[in-house]
C-alpha cells in the first residue's frame, strides 16, 4: 500500500510577542492511500495547527511532512500553492464557496489555478456536480442553496483536482443532524471508491465514521486507534 | 493562456457587478480625466490649425500696415477736413530704405455703392495694383485682373468679386458691361472666384470679407475720386483725406520678418504723431496663437491631471475596501491553490477593467468636443457677452479637431492609472496570510 501522507516528528511553534506557543510537539503518523482518518481533540490540542500543516497552508517549525514523497517543510510559498491546487481537496466547516460564482464555476476554481480550463474539464465538473446530487443546479449561486447543498458543492470542488487526500475541517459543524448524516454518507461512499480522507473534528459521532482515530492532546498524539464501529458500519452497508 | 485572461476578465466584471453603483461612481474621475485629455488635445489642435489658417491667408512673410481713423478725442485738426492714415510718402520711404522688403503692395479702399441697371450693391471699392491678386490670393474666374498697363493709362476698368458679380448680374455675363460707381462708369474686365473671408487685421475685429468687392487700378481711383471723401452725417458734411488704406510688405525671409517689422514701426512712428495706422505681423499671430494654445493646454492639462489623480485615488480607495471586504474569498482562493501573483492578477484586472471603462466612456464623450464647445461658445455669447468678448479672437473662432493619436494616448493613460493605483491594493490582497484570511468573518 502506498503512503499518501507521512508526518514525521513535526513540531510547530508560534511566537506571540516574546512568548513561544508550542502548538505541536513532535507528531508522527502515516496516512496510507485509501485510508479514512479522523483527527480529534479538544480545542487547543493542536488540531487546527496540524490541519494547516497537512493543508500546505503553513510550514512546520521542524520535522517532515511528505506528500507523495515530497517534503512540504522545504517547499516555497509558490510550491505550496501548487501542492494545494493539485494534491489536496479542502472541505471547510463554513463551506467557503465564492458567492459571486455559480455552482459550476465554484467547482472549477482549483482547475483555474492549475490552468486546466478545457471543455473536457468542464464536462468533468458537471459530472462531479451530478455525482453529489446537484446536476440540476449548475447555474445557481451559493446563496440559493441550502447548507447541505453548499457542502456538496464544496465536496465536488475538493474532488475536481483528483487529490491524494481530502482534508475536511469540521465538515458538518454548520449542518443539522439529517444533513450531517447525508454528508457523512457521501464521505463513506467516497472512501469506498478509494479516496483518502482526513477528517478533523471534535464531534465523536462524526469521528466514529472513520477507520482510524488520531487523538491529540497538548500538541502530542495521545492515541491512534482502529475504529471497529466504522468497519461494522461498512460491513452493514455492504450486506445491505 | 488566453483562456485564463478571459476567465480573469469575466471574474473581474462579475465581482464589479456586485456593486454596480459603486463601480460607476469610481469610474467618474477617470472618465473626466480622459475626456479632458481628448478635449485638451482637440482644442490645442483647433487653435494651432486656426493660427495656421490665418497665417496662410495673410502670408507668413507679410507685414500689413493699415490706416486707422483715430478716436475723435485725438483729432487735432479742426474744421471740416479730417486727415489721417498712411501716405504715398510713407510708402516711398519704406520701399526705398528697407532692403529686406521684396515687394510692396498698396491699396486704397472705400465703401461705395455699385449699380448696374436697376440693381445696386453696397460694397468695398479697392484701388489696387496687379500684385494685390497674389497677395490676397484672388483667383480669376473669367476675364482678367487689373494689369500694369491699366494703371499707366488710368483705365476705367474694374474686376468684380464673385458676390458682387452675382448680385449685379444674376442673369448676364458681366464681362464687357459697364457699371456705375458714384457718378463714374467702369467697364468690367474680369470676375473673381468666391473667396473665404480671412482673419481680421489691424485692430479691426471683423474678418475681411471679399465677397462684395470691386477692384480698379489705384491710379484711376486717385485721379477720378481723389484722396478726399465727403460723407453726409447727421445733417453735417464731413470730409476725410486718406491717401492709402493699406500697404502689404513682403519680406525676403521669415527670419527677417520681426526685425523688418520693428524698422517699419520705427519709421512710421517718426512721421505719425497720432496713432492713425496699425501694423499687423501675421507671424506675431502665430506667436500669440502659440501662447494661447499653451495656456489652454496647461489649463486643461491641469484639469486632466488632477481628475486622473483623484480618480486613481478613488479607485485605490474602493479597491482597498473591496480587498478587506473579500478577505475570505482571498483566503479560499489561496487555499484552493492561488499563488500570490494569481491574486495580484485578479485584483489588477478588476482595477484595469474599472479604469478602462472610464477611459472608453471618456473617449466617447471626448468625441463630442467639437459639438459641445460650439454649444458652450454659443451659450457664452448669449448669457455672458462680456466674457465672450474678452476671449481672444482665435479662441472664439477656432473649431476643436480630434487628434487621432489622442485616442490611444487617453486609453493608455486610463490603463496606466488602473495599474498604478491598483497595484497597492492588489499586493495587499496577495500578501494576506491564507490562514488568517480563511478565518476572517
Amino acid at each position: 500500500m502506498n503512503i499518501g501522507v507521512s508526518v514525521q516528528n513535526v513540531t510547530k511553534d508560534y511566537y506571540m510577542g516574546s512568548e513561544v506557543v508550542r502548538a505541536l510537539r513532535g507528531v508522527s503518523f502515516d496516512v496510507p492511500e485509501g485510508d479514512y482518518v479522523a483527527i480529534m481533540g479538544a480545542s487547543g490540542s493542536g488540531k487546527s495547527t496540524l490541519l494547516n500543516l497537512l493543508g500546505c497552508l503553513d510550514h512546520p517549525t521542524s520535522g517532515k511532512i511528505l506528500l507523495d514523497g515530497e517534503n512540504v517543510a522545504e517547499a516555497s510559498d509558490d510550491r505550496l500553492a501548487e501542492l494545494r491546487a493539485s494534491k489536496i481537496g479542502f472541505v471547510f466547516q463554513s463551506f467557503n464557496l465564492i458567492p459571486q460564482l455559480t455552482v459550476l464555476e465554484n467547482i472549477e476554481v482549483p482547475l483555474y489555478y492549475q490552468r486546466r480550463l478545457s471543455p473536457k474539464e468542464r464536462a468533468r465538473c458537471k459530472e462531479l456536480a451530478a455525482m453529489v446530487g446537484l446536476g440540476e443546479r449548475l447555474n445557481h449561486r451559493p446563496t440559493q442553496l441550502s447548507g447541505g447543498q453548499q457542502q456538496r458543492v464544496a465536496i465536488a470542488r475538493a474532488l475536481v483536482n483528483d487529490p491524494i487526500f481530502i482534508l475536511a475541517d469540521e465538515p458538518t459543524g454548520n449542518l443539522d443532524s439529517v444533513t450531517t448524516e447525508e454528508i457523512m454518507t457521501l464521505f463513506d461512499e467516497l472512501n469506498r471508491q478509494g479516496k483518502t480522507i482526513i477528517l478533523v473534528t471534535h464531534e465523536p459521532d462524526v469521528g466514529r465514521r472513520a477507520r482510524r482515530i488520531i487523538r491529540l492532546r497538548d500538541g502530542k498524539i495521545e492515541s491512534i486507534t482502529d475504529n471497529p464501529t466504522s468497519r461494522s458500519l461498512r460491513m452493514d452497508t455492504v450486506t445491505n | 493562456m488566453l483562456v485564463l485572461w478571459i476567465r480573469t476578465f469575466q471574474l473581474g466584471v462579475k465581482s464589479l457587478m456586485l456593486h454596480p453603483l459603486r463601480s460607476l461612481l469610481t469610474v467618474l474621475g477617470i472618465f473626466i480625466g480622459v475626456a479632458s485629455v481628448i478635449w485638451l488635445l482637440a482644442i490645442g489642435e483647433g487653435i494651432s490649425r486656426k493660427a495656421q489658417e490665418q497665417i496662410e491667408s495673410l502670408g507668413a512673410t507679410n507685414i500689413i500696415i493699415r490706416s486707422i481713423k483715430p478716436p475723435s478725442e485725438q483729432i487735432q485738426s479742426s474744421g471740416l477736413l479730417l486727415q489721417y492714415g498712411i501716405t504715398r510718402a510713407d510708402y516711398e520711404r519704406l520701399v526705398s530704405t528697407i532692403p529686406t522688403i521684396t515687394r510692396a503692395v498698396r491699396i486704397r479702399e472705400l465703401r461705395q455703392r455699385f449699380s448696374y441697371g436697376g440693381r445696386m450693391v453696397d460694397g468695398r471699392l479697392v484701388g489696387c495694383t496687379p500684385e494685390y491678386k497674389d497677395i490676397v490670393r484672388l483667383e480669376i474666374d473669367r476675364g482678367r485682373f487689373i494689369e500694369d498697363a491699366d494703371l499707366e493709362d488710368l483705365k476705367n476698368y474694374c474686376v468684380l468679386a464673385a458676390g458682387t458679380a452675382e448680385r449685379l448680374f444674376p442673369f448676364e455675363d458681366p464681362i464687357g458691361k459697364v457699371i456705375r460707381i458714384e457718378e463714374q462708369y467702369y467697364v468690367v474686365v474680369g470676375v473673381c472666384k468666391p473667396k473665404m473671408p480671412s482673419a481680421g487685421i489691424g485692430g479691426s475685429f471683423a474678418a475681411q470679407d471679399f465677397s462684395s468687392d470691386v477692384y480698379i487700378p489705384i491710379t484711376t481711383l486717385w485721379w477720378r475720386i481723389g484722396d478726399v471723401i465727403f460723407t453726409r452725417r447727421a445733417g453735417s458734411l464731413e470730409a476725410e483725406q486718406v491717401e492709402l488704406s493699406q500697404i502689404t510688405l513682403q519680406v525676403d525671409k521669415t527670419e527677417n520678418v520681426i526685425s523688418t517689422a520693428d524698422v517699419v514701426k520705427a519709421t512710421l512712428a517718426r512721421y505719425h504723431p497720432t496713432e492713425d495706422y496699425g501694423v499687423t505681423v501675421p507671424l506675431e499671430l502665430l506667436e500669440q496663437a502659440r501662447i494661447t494654445r499653451m495656456m489652454f493646454m496647461i489649463f486643461m492639462g491641469l484639469i486632466a491631471g488632477i481628475s486622473l489623480v483623484v480618480g486613481g485615488i478613488g479607485i485605490m480607495n474602493i479597491m482597498l475596501a473591496t480587498v478587506t471586504e473579500r478577505t475570505r474569498e482571498i483566503g479560499i482562493r489561496r487555499a484552493l491553490g492561488a499563488k500570490r501573483r494569481d491574486i495580484i492578477r485578479q485584483f489588477l484586472v478588476e482595477t484595469v477593467v474599472l479604469s478602462t471603462l472610464g477611459g472608453i466612456t471618456g473617449i466617447l464623450v471626448g468625441f463630442t468636443c467639437p459639438l459641445l464647445s460650439e454649444a458652450i461658445m454659443g451659450a457664452l455669447q448669449i448669457l455672458m457677452p462680456r466674457v465672450y468678448g474678452s476671449l481672444p479672437e482665435i479662441v472664439r473662432t477656432m473649431r476643436p479637431v480630434i487628434v487621432p493619436s489622442s485616442v490611444p494616448l487617453a486609453f493608455g493613460i486610463a490603463v496606466a492609472v488602473g495599474i498604478i493605483f491598483g497595484l497597492y491594493p492588489a499586493r495587499r490582497a496577495a500578501n494576506m496570510d491564507p490562514i488568517e484570511a480563511l478565518r476572517h468573518e
